[in-house]
């Protein structure tokens, strides 16, 4: 079957690379064909990546607490850009202060993200969201 | 002796070069009106009557031959997102020497299909999707030009997946399937391409445009003539095996439509803290601003500058200067000669020419506060660390200021995040032999590169 394909990255003025060089390590290792845009991308960017690669998922990590502002909007703009319903995840430091991480699943699903994970989640949970997500078998 | 002819056929002017290969030395130049709507050998016999003039009844024992006669290499260039696959096709055409009259995006409509059926292209270069990524568009373009009324071949360098798709589509078309331009994202591939675009050019286009009824001599012209400028800057950069190149090296064309920009250098950042962004830029690039030249696009420097800079740099004030700018866009073949005025506008209109075109090849930086401290984000070519600009073009050489006209194509206090040269030495192509060398280099490149490290002169020195 062919690889589903991620787009990655660490979305706006956030510069944090640690987090993403593992989850990139981490989606490659799980069999996904993943093309990371690296720190400092626009919602532009990673919109204009998954059109021309065909991407199957967005995945958007933030950890400068500052994601609610960079991410919102995301969701039309896939719409307007030809990508209706692609599957669009966030993960991080997603918002400002100590807040439950209900309450930050919540924000963002109302923002038109299909998941939402806090801080120190496991890349393993995020990669079995995905399989679930695009059925994708063990 | 055993000399050499190497031949340009310009819009207006067939321009010649004898070299003598065996003392490495360039015998004479000189130029006749292409004489297009007869038989391009007229005028090439014209300029060689005059050549021998100076330099005596030579027989050259081979030519060579580069074009932009009958409008240079026409293409237009069709991609998915325009900052990604069209820009890469756009890069991919110009690098190959052609003029791209206008590149597309996303899904071509139907007013698009007769825009380009009424640019009838030499060469369509479809594009979009990275190799297993977007299917849907390059397969609806491919169908949109299906229907096209015209026969121009078309290059299918999209998503490879696809590939067989479109060919079929495009089964009553003459079509070439080549590698992606962009087989990954933002890494773009553009040698297969160029190397396709050439061929066809050397197949097809050289005849079909009619450049010669002579037989003998279209098996001579090789390349369209910015592909023999780009040659000739590459090999003056790199160097050949045996013989060492003088670097990385910005070059400026500053023509009477149109300003070519080439940059040899991968231009990575000299700035600590600095992530790239963007497409991965080619170490040997060629912009073209079609908006900006000294006579037939005049007013497209004004537009970019503005007349408060025409006027200050000049000194004359703004009234008279868009009075004798709209003169002169009326009279192209005016030159200032020993017209004061007309020099000193001249000199202003070539110095904001440069600088605009020079700060739209180059790449810029963006600035960021991370709680590591202020970081950069670098889009394009950092030409900072380049340490020579060569100049050609007519407004640059037949000038007392080519010096001073060409400190526009460096780095600038004012405009700190435009990544143009810091400390370059400017040299001048006084003799135009650029595209000749980039044609003797096909066949003679120690000697090409030789010639070009003693010919082009740094500037305030004469020879």
């Amino acid at each position: 079957m062919e690889k589903k394909k991620l787009v990655i990255g660490v979305i706006g003025a956030d510069v944090h690379a640690v987090g993403n060089t593992i989850l990139n390590r981490a989606f490659l290792d799980a069999g996904f064909d993943v093309t990371n845009l690296g720190v400092l991308v626009p919602q532009d960017e990673f919109i204009q990546a998954a059109v021309e690669v065909g991407a199957d998922a967005i995945v958007v990590s933030s950890l400068y607490g500052q994601g609610e502002i960079d991410c919102t909007g995301m969701r039309e703009k896939c719409d307007e850009a030809g990508l209706k319903g692609i599957l669009l995840y966030a993960g991080g430091n997603l918002v400002v202060g100590k807040v439950p991480v209900e309450e930050i699943v919540r924000r963002y699903k109302a923002m038109g993200f299909d998941r939402a994970f806090g801080p120190g989640t496991d890349p393993q949970v995020t990669i079995d969201c995905l399989r679930e997500d695009l059925g994708i078998n063990g | 002796m055993k000399a050499v002819l190497l031949i340009d056929f310009g819009s207006t002017m067939t321009k010649v070069t004898a070299v003598d290969v065996e003392t490495e030395e360039i015998l004479g130049t000189s130029q006749s009106y292409t004489t297009i709507e007869t038989d391009i050998i007229n005028g090439l016999n014209n300029a060689v009557a005059l050549l021998k003039e100076k330099i005596g009844d030579v027989t050259f024992v081979e030519q060579y031959a580069c074009s932009s006669a009958a409008g240079g290499l026409r293409m237009v260039a069709i991609g998915l997102v325009p900052e990604l696959t069209a820009k890469a096709a756009r890069q991919a055409s110009l690098g190959a020497g052609a003029k791209v009259i206008k590149t597309y995006s996303y899904e071509l409509t139907e007013s698009d299909l007769a825009e380009i059926d009424e640019i009838n292209p030499d060469i369509c270069l479809l594009t979009g999707g990275t190799d297993g990524g977007n299917k849907e568009n390059i397969v609806f373009n491919a169908n949109m030009l299906a229907r096209s009324t015209r026969n121009f071949p078309i290059i299918i360098a999209g998503n490879r997946n696809c590939a067989d798709t479109c060919k079929e589509i495009l089964k009553d078309k003459q079509t070439h399937v080549c590698e992606n331009v962009m087989p990954r994202l933002d890494i773009p591939n553009v040698g297969p391409v160029q190397a396709k675009i050439r061929e066809i050019f050397l197949e097809q286009i050289v005849k079909a445009k009619g450049l010669s009824n002579a037989e003998a001599l279209v098996g001579d012209i090789l390349m369209p003539t910015p592909s023999a400028m780009l040659t000739a800057m590459k090999l003056l950069a790199k160097g050949t095996k045996t013989e060492e190149g003088i670097g990385d090296l910005v070059g400026v064309d500053l023509g009477g439509a149109t300003t070519d920009i080439y940059s040899m250098s991968f231009g990575l950042p000299t700035t600590g803290m600095c992530s790239l962004k963007g497409l991965r830029e080619e170490y040997a690039k060629r912009t073209v601003e079609g908006d900006i030249g000294m006579r037939y696009s005049i007013h497209g420097i004004v537009d970019a500058a503005g007349i408060d800079r025409v006027s200050e740099l000049s000194g004359l004030d703004e009234d008279r200067c868009r009075e004798l700018v709209d003169y002169l866009s009326v009279h192209t073949d005016v030159v200032p000669g020993e017209d004061d005025e007309l020099e000193k506008l001249d000199y202003a209109l070539a110095s904001l020419a440069i600088e605009t075109a020079v700060t739209r090849h180059a790449g810029r930086l963006e600035q960021f506060y991370s709680p590591m401290g202020i970081s950069y984000m670098q889009t394009g070519k950092d030409l900072t660390a380049v340490k020579v600009v060569i100049v050609t073009g007519g407004a640059l050489i037949h000038t007392k200021r080519t010096g001073a006209i060409a400190a526009h194509a460096q780095f600038s206090p004012l405009d700190a995040m435009s990544l143009k040269p810091k400390e370059a030495e400017v040299l001048v192509d006084r003799k135009y032999i650029l595209a000749a060398m980039g044609l003797l280099s096909t066949v003679y490149p120690d000697t090409a590169l030789r010639i070009m490290k003693r010919e082009l002169i740094k500037d305030g020195t004469r020879n």
